[in-house]
């Protein structure tokens, strides 16, 4: 399945050699940001029970995990078009070019993801602290991510 | 006050009347090095997990001095530190002298480590020699003049090298600060300097130009810095996950940075939250 998941996802950045009008450039960085937006909702609810914030709710956290495994096999087949980096469109977008010039690197981070976020929807609904442990990969995924490919904000 | 000759009379004796067997705890020993965020420059960029524990250096640093080259200082008794003995580790660390009385570039952040109690020294040497071997050969700095004349860093050190606290703090913080101003060497990027490259202890924290590529690293004071909004639970939990309060994550340099804290204890990270809530605030300039 998961072997399944990276092979298309590497389709998807592997066809991303094919040109594309600029208004579908926007929409397409547009579509990575609503993504992005997402995971940032529902770690957000995960983060507040963790920090304390809010009381821990098996369910929700067991759902919400399970939401952001999904988003991180999403494949967006289409979203990553070149000429949609930071270098090409300033202000607009901040994935560096190193994503396209060094793919399928950028695979293996893809990889932890999908790995840390089904970890922890496996353990999100029994009890906080095993939900709190199973955050810090999630975030490291992240990081790993975003301190490679990631252009700084200003 | 300046670590001063004494302390060497007192270690000398110390050694001679226990020997080399008295040594650091190692498993205390990791949880400095993570502390003293050693990772971040020297080993490999690309590392991820147990391969940043390989200290084989070689990351470039572009400087306005320079372009810095980071040493091996992994255990290997010819590339790296395995030769060195305990004493000569700390005088590196809290005097920025190598094992043959040569001055270190400040790019090694030895004017914060000057701090470190000498327990955690003490255990940091004894992980280090614990760390894998690389055979990677250092190579030279590749600095212009003046500033390859290192001899000129004894007066530098002179202005710039003391191992007092910058700020005085309630009690209770004495740890954050330990963490902050010691090992963690938060300053090295967050505070402006002169241009003699020492540190605005004014400005402590206001933010910096980035010595190393484009955009500023960040005012991390309260009141007017960028993270003002931050509670003490949310600094502590973007130290250990990465997640921002908007839950956008942590990038670029600082991303090394949380690999180290994530691996610190739940309390230090909150200690290091709770002295940075009560920095003095800085305006923006």
């Amino acid at each position: 399945m998961k072997a399944t998941v990276l092979a298309l996802a590497a389709l998807a950045i592997g066809v991303a050699s094919v040109p594309a009008v600029s208004a579908d450039l926007d929409k397409a960085v547009n579509a990575r940001k609503a993504q992005m937006a997402l995971y940032a909702w529902n770690l957000g609810q995960l983060g507040a029970m963790a920090k304390g914030a809010v009381p821990y709710n098996a369910e929700v956290a067991k759902a919400t995990a399970e939401d952001l495994a999904a988003l991180a096999s999403v494949k967006g087949p289409t979203m990553w078009p070149a000429g949609s980096d930071a270098t090409a469109m300033p202000g607009v977008s901040r994935a560096k070019l190193e994503a396209w010039s060094t793919y399928p690197a950028i695979i293996e981070k893809n990889d932890m993801m999908a790995n840390a976020s089904a970890a922890l929807a496996a353990v999100a609904g029994d009890g906080l602290d095993a939900m709190r442990g199973a955050v810090g990969p999630v975030g490291g995924a992240c990081k790993s991510c975003h301190e490679t490919y990631r252009a700084p904000k200003n | 006050m300046r670590r001063g000759g004494w302390r060497w009379g007192v270690l000398g004796l110390a050694l001679a009347l226990s020997g080399p067997a008295a040594a650091g705890d190692a498993v205390r020993g990791e949880a400095v090095f993570w502390m003293a965020g050693c990772a971040s420059c020297h080993a490999d960029a690309a590392a991820e997990g147990d391969a940043r524990l390989i200290q084989s250096g070689g990351r470039r640093f572009e400087t306005e001095f320079g372009t810095f080259i980071a040493p091996n200082i992994s255990s290997d008794p010819t590339h790296g530190l395995g030769a060195w003995t305990e004493a000569a580790f700390v005088r590196a660390m809290t005097e920025g002298v190598s094992p043959d009385g040569a001055n270190y570039y400040p790019a090694f952040p030895y004017t914060s480590y000057t701090r470190m109690s000498d327990a955690d020294l003490s255990d940091l040497w004894a992980f280090m020699q614990t760390l894998p071997a690389s055979d990677r050969a250092s190579e030279p700095h590749e600095i212009g003049f003046p500033f390859s004349m290192r001899f000129t860093l004894t007066f530098w050190k002179w202005l710039y090298l003391d191992d007092a606290p910058v700020i005085t703090v309630d009690a209770g913080l004495e740890r954050g600060r330990y963490l902050v101003e010691g090992p963690g060497h938060c300053a090295e990027c967050h505070t402006p300097r002169s241009v003699l490259g020492g540190l605005d202890t004014a400005r402590w924290m206001g933010g910096a130009p980035n010595p190393d590529g484009k955009g500023r690293i960040p005012n991390i004071t309260p009141g007017a810095g960028e993270f003002s909004g931050w509670s003490v639970e949310d600094i502590a939990y973007y130290l250990e996950t990465g997640f921002t309060p908007d839950y956008d994550s942590v990038g670029g340099s600082m991303a090394a940075v949380v690999s180290n804290t994530a691996r610190l204890t739940s309390e230090d990270r909150m200690a290091i939250a709770r002295y940075l809530k009560a920095l003095p605030a800085v305006q923006p300039e």
